[in-house]
């Protein structure tokens, strides 16, 4: 296997249980260079779970998580050196409200890669341009609307050059008229060869950017393939009738 | 009328006595502001130092925190200065006036600030943490520049009051016979036999907290706007 | 061990500790008096400040306002030396428990009035205007509707003030009345050994210890909640 082709992220045998209850019952899931799966399921199947064991912010209780090569459960790991390469995209944003739009983006760069703050401040700036915030660099993000503070988290993430961005419902707090500039977000990342795992419900975004559609069930992968195959003929009942509810909601 | 003025005036506003003691009591205006400051600066930073210990550190560090912080919220200053600087002594560990009053009121502020920034971080959503650490800060880091900041600032109406209390109870120290304000005040009463350094003392009192009080009641409210 | 032993001599000499013992609890038994005394009147001074300042009357509040500061900003032992020791001079020779009581009230409602005023304030208007648009007159609104809910929601800040009051007793040593450090260091000049002082700081450990725990979860849920 050439480098090219080589998973950015693979989970193997992933499993997880919280107080005894099992979460993930046996993951396995390759994401390439370039791709962007979409991960769906009902509420309680496990899919933030899934994305939080991919930079353990969750601890697997078994199998592997590669990333960029590198099995993130072994014990020599340097977790937040790993971290950098995984950037991740919350539903409430999270942004430190202590901080600027600038500050945000910029505190990583300088406390975990030791950047200058010059350098740190510019590289800052050039993710929030990205992200169409370049104007909004010394705004706090209580004086940001949500999508605004949504595209600051991503910007933050980006910053780091994470070789995946993993989303977990970014615009499922938003309004829906700030949902769009969110997701236009996303896709110039995904035009822009981003590697990305996204759990959402807008479905008309996995239908033209997704290369891949990821249906969860009870802590398990049920059904994946293409967006077309996935809502257009799902093999699976559970599958057939989450989309079909899905579909209905709009 | 005008005698009792007078004779009122005499007693507690008598120029003469006011400049003959007058610099004592400045004298020992100063050592109230170094002990304050130092009082501020060490029970702080002690402070901050615990609450950052308790955040991070295994499960019996923090009780022991807890334990300490507990006993100094328990006992009055008054009884810590006491204990130090009587006590001590007996197994040859004497301290002057101002160490016991120093330490005792260090510790007191110490405990309460670590009470406070602890509830503070606790209050710190957990999101906040999680932020941090997916972008590779580590758990010291996060707690640093992420999760003290916002706790100290949302904490700084309660903290401003009780480090005011707190450092109010330099006055304490002339227990101990600490030449302090208030020390000053009472042996120049009885040497002079007036009461007017008690009035300057009152005054030197006044003039050193009232600012910091008024500045509190500012900051209270600009906080109580942004929420 | 020997040290050990020497410093246990030193610092709790069992003997002596049941010696003064009974002494140490007349002590106790006069710090609880003089709480009984002065955190009702601390109390009661507050509440009138603050319903004072609730007036709407712009003198009034800044009156109340600028009483509260002035205490705030007095080491409430100078207040007290001031009565005990100064106010003589004006032929005002006033007993030791009626400085302490006069000083506490001073400086206690100071502190519990700018309480009950964060209270008063922090119940919504439209309560006042519900309550006196069913007929209630402003005193009824103030006891029946505002003030049960003022005192809820500072009630983590009045407990807290109320443990300061009570530690704060310990003052009154100063002025010779007989409460727990009183009696402590008396004790302590006598046997010429810090024992006393040592018994009474665990005996201000025992009775103040669970105020400490029970304030302390209620914080942690008050600086939570904002
Ligand atoms: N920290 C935790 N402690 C205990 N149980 C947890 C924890 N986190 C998640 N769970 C449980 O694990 C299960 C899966 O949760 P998870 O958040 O991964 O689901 P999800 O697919 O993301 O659901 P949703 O669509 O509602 O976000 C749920 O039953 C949840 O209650
Ligand atoms: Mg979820």
């Amino acid at each position: 296997m050439d480098v090219q082709s080589r998973p950015v992220l693979e989970l193997a045998g992933l499993h997880k249980s919280f107080g005894g209850v099992d979460v993930l019952k046996g993951v396995d899931l390759a994401v390439a260079p370039g791709e962007l799966v979409f991960l769906i399921g009902p509420s309680g199947s496990g899919k933030s779970t899934l994305l939080r064991c991919c930079n353990r912010l969750e601890e697997p209780d078994d199998g592997a998580v590669i990333v960029d090569g590198e099995n993130i459960l072994s014990p020599g790991c340097d977790l937040n050196r790993v971290r950098q390469k995984i950037g991740m995209v919350f539903q409430a944003f999270n942004l430190y409200p202590h901080m600027t739009a600038l500050g945000n983006v910029a505190l990583a760069l300088r406390k975990v890669q030791g950047m200058a703050k010059d350098a740190a401040e510019a590289k800052a700036r050039a993710a929030l341009a990205r992200v169409g915030l370049a104007d909004k660099a010394g705004s706090y993000p209580a004086q940001l609307s949500g999508g605004q503070q949504q595209r600051v988290a991503i910007a933050r993430a980006l910053a780091l050059e994470p070789k995946i961005v993993l989303f977990d419902e970014p615009t499922s707090a938003l309004d829906p008229e700030l949902v769009g500039s969110v997701l236009a977000v996303m896709r110039e990342l995904k035009i822009g060869g981003m590697t990305m795992v996204v759990v959402s419900h807008e479905l008309a975004f996995a239908r033209d950017a997704a290369d891949r559609v990821v249906f969860m069930d009870g802590g398990r992968i049920v059904e994946q393939g293409t967006p077309a195959s996935v809502f257009g003929a799902p093999r699976e009942a559970r599958t057939r009738d989450f989309v079909a509810r899905l579909a209905e909601r709009g | 009328m005008q005698d009792g003025w007078a004779r009122f005036a005499f007693a507690y506003l008598n120029p003469e006595v006011a400049a003959e003691w007058g610099p004592k009591i400045l004298d020992g205006a100063f050592v109230t502001i170094q002990l304050g400051l130092a009082t501020i600066a060490a029970g702080l930073a002690l402070g901050m130092a615990l609450a950052m210990l308790r955040a991070s550190a295994p499960r019996w560090v923090q009780m022991a925190i807890v334990v300490f912080v507990d006993i100094f919220r328990a006992w009055p200053p008054l009884v810590v200065i006491i204990v130090l600087y009587y006590a001590f002594p007996y197994v040859d560990l004497p301290m002057g006036a101002f160490t016991a009053t120093w330490l005792a009121l260090s510790f007191v502020l110490a405990s309460f600030a670590e009470e406070i920034w602890w509830a503070g971080l606790q209050a710190v959503p957990k999101g906040q943490w999680e932020a941090a650490r997916s972008t590779g800060l580590s758990h010291f880091q996060a707690l640093v520049w992420v999760a003290i900041p916002q706790a100290v600032r949302m904490t700084i109406p309660p903290l401003l009051n009780r480090t005011i209390a707190i450092v109010k109870g330099t006055a304490l120290g002339s227990v101990v016979a600490l030449p302090e304000i208030l020390g000053q005040a009472t042996s120049a009463m009885s040497l002079a036999g007036n009461p007017t350094p008690l009035t300057l003392a009152a005054l030197g009192y006044l003039a050193i907290f009232l600012p910091v009080v008024i500045l509190g009641r500012w900051i209270e409210r600009r906080f109580a706007w942004k929420r | 061990m020997e040290t050990l032993n020497t410093i246990l001599d030193v610092f709790f000499n069992v003997e002596i500790a049941v010696r003064v013992f009974p002494f140490l609890l007349q002590g106790l038994g006069m710090t609880l008096l003089l709480c009984a005394g002065v955190i009702p009147l601390g109390l009661a001074g507050g509440l009138a400040l603050a319903w004072a300042a609730s007036l709407n009357n712009r003198w009034l509040t800044a009156a109340c306002a600028v009483y509260v500061d002035f205490f705030r900003a007095f080491p409430p032992l100078v207040l007290l030396i001031f009565l005990y020791f100064g106010l003589p001079f004006a032929g005002l020779d006033l007993p030791a428990i009626a400085a302490v009581g006069i000083g506490f009230l001073l400086n206690a409602s100071s502190y519990y009035g700018e309480i009950f005023r964060a209270g008063i304030e922090s119940v919504p208007k439209g309560q006042w205007e519900a309550a006196r648009s069913t007929g209630l007159t402003r005193r009824q609104t103030m006891i029946a509707v505002i003030l049960p809910q003022a005192t809820r929601n500072v009630l983590p800040d009045l407990i807290g003030n109320t443990l300061e009051v009570a530690k704060l007793t310990s003052i009154a040593s100063v002025v010779a009345l007989g409460e727990l450090l009183h009696t402590a260091r008396l004790a302590q000049s006598l046997v010429y050994n810090p024992t006393p002082i040592v018994v009474a700081a665990m005996l201000y450990l025992a009775l103040f210890w669970p105020l400490v725990r029970l304030l302390s979860r209620l914080e942690h849920r008050n600086i939570a909640r904002r």
